[in-house]
């Protein structure tokens, strides 16, 4: 007979979880004492707040690909939560978070640190549980284990009450591998390829939408293969960057408002439009009722509630976007389609003469984000994973970055969650401490959880902060420039000595001014051993283009 | 915008009805009725929601509910495809029994089902605009209470909810 508690870690063992990232509090410290015994079968971060714990775990999914594990006590630690739930949900990462509860005979009685957790957790959840008596925690832990990562992943909270984690019980750990009421996959109905085969086959200008679909179904290779043999042009959505080598022939580029102005624009030309694991988010598809209205839509896609939300489709093929893409590629005859590709080659040079020119090779005036980025790519390694925060910096970093393999680039997508990148940074990074991650951050987003770079210090990843400072929250401003009458409400910052703060947690770090000083800051940066914080001063009000403004269609993107 | 009947065939989990109801309630949509029982499967329960959208909202709606993990389906059917009732009881003082309230008793084949000192309470089943129609009538007579249940709905076309949970695979 063990105590819930020990069962608790036992069954994260079970899991081969590698790390919990969490913090401790009067509900969950009966797992936390049992946590002192495990330590050299699991390992714990303890973060500087509950959200950079969650956060830190989706850093580690993403780039992983495994189950991120978060452990937090109850009422506040929580609700600390809440946030990293609904990213994960919305950015369909796998979580299990553990949280503390007051004891069973205490619930409702709003007790200390008592919060009904179950209820706040779940429209953020893809399922979550409380467990009351002993018996019921590894039944629990194994389901949800099992609903995070099959399926279209998702975040997963159990609640565990104190008692429990103290009586005694028998540990028998048995993996879930089915829940009766849930189908994570549907059957490819062969039908629907052969249909959409045909529509391939006859397309005179078809095109490719991709996005994380591709990345969690592991059918990066599949989409390659498909691509090689229709010669059909690809673009991506944010979080489907990465799946495809930028330098692929096909590939075109990158969708939505702060994408490139070709995959936008053509988007309104294509004959035949496959989408591929994405889900036609408002930022790729601007106003839906001027959006692809001349095309047929093939959708591949693994959840059935995707299918028609947005985007009314002609084939729908459900299920796992690496069979159908196979059973697709054998369906479909070998083609190219090279004055179509012509097409987004010609505007894409259009892109580079009014916008990319001067954002990747400024001469004078402040510094660009996109020149950063641009000596990023030349000193970064070629596997090393992006990790951005939410705003200007986030798009130009995403725009500029050179994606050579999949699951190198970890962002706030859906939800858009500033302070996302500092912890998310640091669970990437524990995934594999010799991999490069760079961070790449605003000044409005790191201070939203800068305390995480205590953690950083603490567990020693050697997380590559890059800091780009133009003391504003730029995107916000960017809007209330060109929508709201350059009328500033409330954009600007009075920030800290960043340096002084870099240092102060042991950071080697560096502040950057000047055009001439930035390439070997950068080169320094990427060949520095431990974490390096390097901050540079970039233009005040600079602006991301292209863009399509809210209520536009993709044909209205505009460069400037 | 059509009235709709959908019925969701759940594991007996505790919050399962919260989980579906947000669903609507993200939405800004208002469930007309909602029913929750034991179905005719052990372990299986059934929750009847009336609803009055457009068909690509019930469309979504009943792909959202399916994707909650302890549902196991879920159907949406039109008012011409389920057989439905609605019960309702009256409550009324027994200073208004006259005769004229035994003529709308027997028109209505309403039932009596308690007799106290102060107040008799009438049984009526029926649809929504039956019931409501009583309740027009009963209005004058000094009605103390009344209270309606959601609807209860078997759908005419056939479908198998067990035939379902054997085929898993």
């Amino acid at each position: 007979m063990v105590r819930g508690a020990d069962i608790v870690v036992k069954s994260l063992i079970a899991e081969n979880s590698e790390y919990i990232f969490g913090y401790p509090g009067g509900a969950i410290m009966p797992v936390y004492d049992a946590l002192y015994d495990y330590s050299d079968k699991i390992k714990h971060v303890l973060t500087r707040h509950e959200q950079g714990a969650i956060h830190a775990a989706q850093g580690y999914a993403r780039v992983s690909g495994k189950v991120g594990v978060v452990l937090a006590t109850s009422g506040p630690g929580a609700t600390n939560l809440i946030t990293g739930l609904a990213d994960a949900q919305i950015d369909s990462t796998p979580l299990v978070c553990i949280t503390g509860q007051v004891a069973a005979h205490l619930l409702g009685s709003d007790a200390f640190q008592e919060t009904d957790v179950v209820g706040l957790s779940m429209p953020g959840t893809k399922w979550n549980i409380q467990v009351r008596r002993v018996e019921d925690i590894a039944p629990a832990i194994a389901k949800a284990f099992h609903i995070a990562k099959t399926g279209r992943p998702g975040p997963v909270l159990v609640d565990i009450t104190k008692n429990a984690q103290i009586e005694f019980g028998e540990f028998n750990y048995v993996p879930c591998l089915n829940v009766r009421s849930y189908r994570p996959y549907q059957p490819i109905n062969q039908d629907a390829v052969t249909a959409a085969a045909a529509l391939i086959d006859t397309a005179e200008r078809p095109y490719v939408l991709y996005g994380q679909g591709v990345v969690l179904a592991h059918a990066e290779n599949e989409l390659k293969a498909f691509l090689d043999k229709t010669g059909i042009p690809a673009a991506c959505t944010l979080l489907g960057s990465g799946a495809l080598p930028e330098s692929h022939p096909n590939y075109v580029g990158k969708l939505g408002m702060h994408g490139n102005y070709a995959p936008n624009l053509l988007t309104n030309k294509c004959d035949v439009l496959i989408a591929v694991g994405m889900r036609f988010d408002d930022r790729v598809t601007g106003d839906l009722q001027r959006y692809a209205k001349q095309a047929k839509v093939i959708h591949l896609e693994l959840d059935p509630s995707e299918i028609d939300k947005n985007v009314k489709c002609t084939v729908p093929i459900l299920g796992d976007c690496k069979k159908s893409l196979s059973l697709l590629t054998e369906a479909v005859s070998q083609k190219s389609h090279e004055t179509w590709l012509e097409r987004f080659r010609e505007l894409e040079g259009q892109e580079k003469e009014a916008v990319v020119s001067n954002d990747l090779h400024g001469t004078h005036g402040g510094l660009h984000m996109g020149e950063v980025i641009h000596l990023v790519n030349k000193f970064k390694e070629e596997d090393a994973i992006l990790v951005t925060d939410v705003g200007q910096h986030q798009m130009i970093a995403w725009r500029y970055f050179d994606f050579k393999t999949t699951r190198t680039q970890v962002t706030s997508g859906g939800l858009g969650t500033m302070g996302f990148a500092l912890p998310a940074a640091l669970g990437a990074q524990l995934n594999d401490y010799k991999k490069q991650v760079i961070c790449v951050v605003g000044d409005g987003g790191i201070q939203m959880t800068i305390q995480e770079l205590g953690t950083i210090m603490q567990t020693k990843a050697p997380v590559k902060v890059v800091l780009l400072n133009n003391n504003y929250l730029g995107m916000v401003r960017q809007w209330q420039q060109l929508f709201f009458d350059k009328r500033y409400s409330f954009t600007e910052l009075d920030n800290p000595d960043f340096i002084k703060i870099a240092e102060a947690y042991s950071f080697k770090a560096r502040k950057v001014t000047e055009r001439e000083d930035l390439e070997a800051a950068v080169a320094e940066m990427l060949v520095q051993e431990g974490p390096y914080f390097l901050e540079v001063v970039v233009e005040k009000e600079d602006n991301v283009f292209p863009m399509i403004a809210t209520g536009c269609s993709v044909e209205e993107v505009r460069l400037s | 915008m059509n009235r709709y009947t959908i019925l969701v065939y759940t594991e007996n989990f505790i919050g399962i009805l919260n989980r579906i109801t947000i669903i609507f309630t993200r939405r800004g949509i208002n469930i007309n009725a909602l029913t929750a029982s034991e179905s005719r499967l052990d372990g299986i329960h059934k929750i009847t929601i009336e609803v009055t959208v457009t068909p690509e909202q019930i469309e979504h709606l009943v792909k959202q509910i399916e994707k909650v993990v302890d549902v196991i389906k879920a159907y949406y059917f039109m008012d011409d495809e389920v057989v439905y009732q609605e019960i309702a009881l009256y409550k009324i003082p027994i200073a208004s029994l006259d005769p004229s309230l035994e003529k709308v008793i027997r028109q209505f084949n309403a039932h009596i089902i308690a007799a106290e000192k102060e107040f008799v309470v009438l049984e009526f089943t029926g649809h929504k605009e039956d019931t409501q129609a009583l309740l027009e009538i009963l209005k004058p007579f000094d009605l103390l209470e009344f209270s309606r249940s959601g609807r209860v709905a078997i759908a005419k076309p056939r479908f198998s909810v067990q035939e379902f949970l054997n085929n898993q695979t």
